[in-house]
């Protein structure tokens, strides 16, 4: 047991307890705040595995501006349980089998990930080493091997934006 | 389970580091609030506190004398736990950029160095822009948790204030990171002992940081939460006592950020100016650093007069007049001022080529 495996641990349970009391609380500004503690939580997983840069970004896209704009809109409906509207039955069941198919295939692809022969993949994660994640080695990466990818993702946010100021102008 | 393998002297001496720079920067801030009141009275031509103490000097203590013992109020309708974890978390996120701010060179102690930077992390930049990001929640929410009108108009002011000039204040900050080429503040900093302050090479660009740190912090021409004609007091309108207290001091804890931030970028962090900082620790040793403390203080000092400056000079901005300056006026100079760095930065890389 090292510090390395506290810190995860800790973590882990942080992240796991978090996501729970997203989905149990009432009232949906405390489930933004409990959102909030989960992508804290991750970003100690990413920095766990030497990931900064990643980290740092996860914290300031998601905690630091989606989150932002989603409490933005919650306060702004003023949202609580009078005024939030009753779902359908079936419309939470097809929600379990979703979650259920979706928890199905990460845990076997963690199975799977711990029964192959090779040498890398037989851990299944690499703590406190590698240096990929640093910022100058990623934006190597992303700019010599996966430069299309990373464009044509970058398209896509563009036509997103474009498409915000349409609606915008609409009124 | 084996002994836990940590470097205990590594850890007592971040942790007394720590220790010192969070009560220093509490300490400037209970001060920086007398500075304001003074700097107030001098530009209005009249005398300012000058009861307790000295020239007043004494005025800070007992107002925060005052703010203890005040009646506490928790409003009857007010989100209990959210109401407290308001002013908290606005506390927290103004003191969590400290960590990262090189206060000075290294200090020889019992034949071990000591770097005056808590944590010398490579995405030091980074980590400044998120915790920056995240010093909006303390006012969300304490606004929110108040469960009044006027102080969720307030949030909801400061929060699209915020997220509208974060934008301008990144895209001024990556021409900076394209110059230096690095994340590191401690690296920025030793790059400017080296050659110039990046104010030479990034004059609009520190403007519009500026401006944009001004929007951060709420100061005026942009303070606009607490505009108290319009929305009464702003978001801390329900509170009271010394939760009020942290609401007030969270600002002056940012601008004492905010201005160390911009020396260090812009400035040239701790290094002393005129002077060859490497000859002056071969010959004077620990006092070079201290010196060079003193140095970034006095930086610090005169932005945070400036700061007052502005706020008694500059009245306040209309909603529509702040959004225009930032998205129609800020951003574009700051992409503007992105491309321009971009394509010198370039040249030079080719060796003045096309």
């Amino acid at each position: 047991m090292s510090l390395l495996h506290i810190f995860f641990w800790f973590l882990t349970a942080l992240a796991l307890f978090s996501a729970l009391m997203v989905i149990i609380s009432k009232n949906p500004v405390h489930s933004v705040l409990w959102l909030i503690v989960v992508f804290f939580a991750i970003s100690g997983h990413y920095i766990l595995m030497n990931a900064q840069f990643l980290a740092i970004v996860n914290l300031i896209v998601y905690a630091g501006a989606i989150m932002v704009l989603f409490l933005f809109v919650i306060m702004l409906l003023n949202l609580n349980k009078q005024t939030e509207p009753q779902k359908h039955i079936w419309l939470k069941f097809s929600g379990i089998i979703a979650g259920g198919c979706f928890l199905l295939s990460v845990s076997n692809v963690i199975y799977n990930a711990q029964n192959t022969t090779l040498e890398l993949s037989k851990k299944a994660v690499l703590m406190g080493e590698g240096n990929i994640g640093l910022i100058e080695n990623l934006g190597k990466k992303l700019f010599t091997d996966y430069v299309i990818p990373f464009e044509i993702s970058s398209v896509l946010f563009l036509s997103a934006m474009v498409g915000a100021v349409v609606i915008g102008k609409k009124n | 389970m084996t002994v836990l393998t940590i470097d205990w002297i590594l850890l007592i001496e971040k942790l007394a580091l720590i220790i010192i720079i969070i009560f220093a920067s509490l300490g400037i801030a209970l001060y920086t609030t007398f500075a304001e009141r003074k700097v107030a009275a001098i530009l209005q031509d009249r005398p300012g506190p000058n009861r307790a103490g000295p020239f007043g000097i004494l005025q800070p203590l007992a107002d925060g004398v005052k703010m203890f013992t005040k009646e506490e109020i928790i409003p009857t309708h007010a989100n209990k736990w959210l109401f407290i974890l308001g002013p908290g978390l606005a506390m927290v996120a103004s003191l969590m950029t400290c960590a990262v701010i090189p206060w000075g060179g290294t200090i020889e102690l019992f034949e071990r160095k000591i770097n005056l930077q808590v944590a010398d992390v490579n995405i030091a930049i980074l980590y400044i822009f998120a915790v920056v990001s995240l010093g909006i929640y303390g006012i969300m929410i304490g606004g929110w948790a108040s469960n009044n009108k006027f102080s969720l108009m307030a949030v909801l002011r400061a929060a699209s204030q915020a997220i509208s000039y974060e934008l301008a204040m990144g895209l001024s900050l990556i021409a900076v990171l394209m110059i230096t080429g690095t994340l590191s503040l401690g690296e920025m900093v030793k790059q400017q002992q080296a050659g110039y302050w990046n104010i030479v090479y990034q004059p609009l660009g520190f403007l519009i940081f500026f401006i944009c740190a001004l929007a951060e912090c709420n100061r005026t021409p942009f303070d606009l939460p607490e505009a108290e004609s319009e929305l009464n007091f702003g978001y801390h309108q329900e509170y009271s006592s010394m939760k009020l207290g942290f609401y007030l001091f969270a600002e002056y804890i940012n601008m004492i950020m905010s201005s160390a931030v911009m020396a260090t970028l812009y400035f040239g962090g701790y290094d002393i100016p005129f002077v060859d900082d490497a000859k002056l620790f071969t010959s004077i040793g620990n006092w070079a650093a201290l010196i060079q403390v003193a140095v970034i203080l006095t930086k610090i000092v005169i932005f945070i007069f400036v700061f007052m400056w502005i706020r008694w000079t500059i009245p306040r901005f209309r909603y529509d007049q702040l959004m225009n300056l930032g998205w129609k006026k800020m951003i574009p100079l700051a992409l503007f001022n992105m491309l321009i760095t971009a394509f010198i930065v370039l040249l030079k890389h080719n060796g003045w080529k096309f």
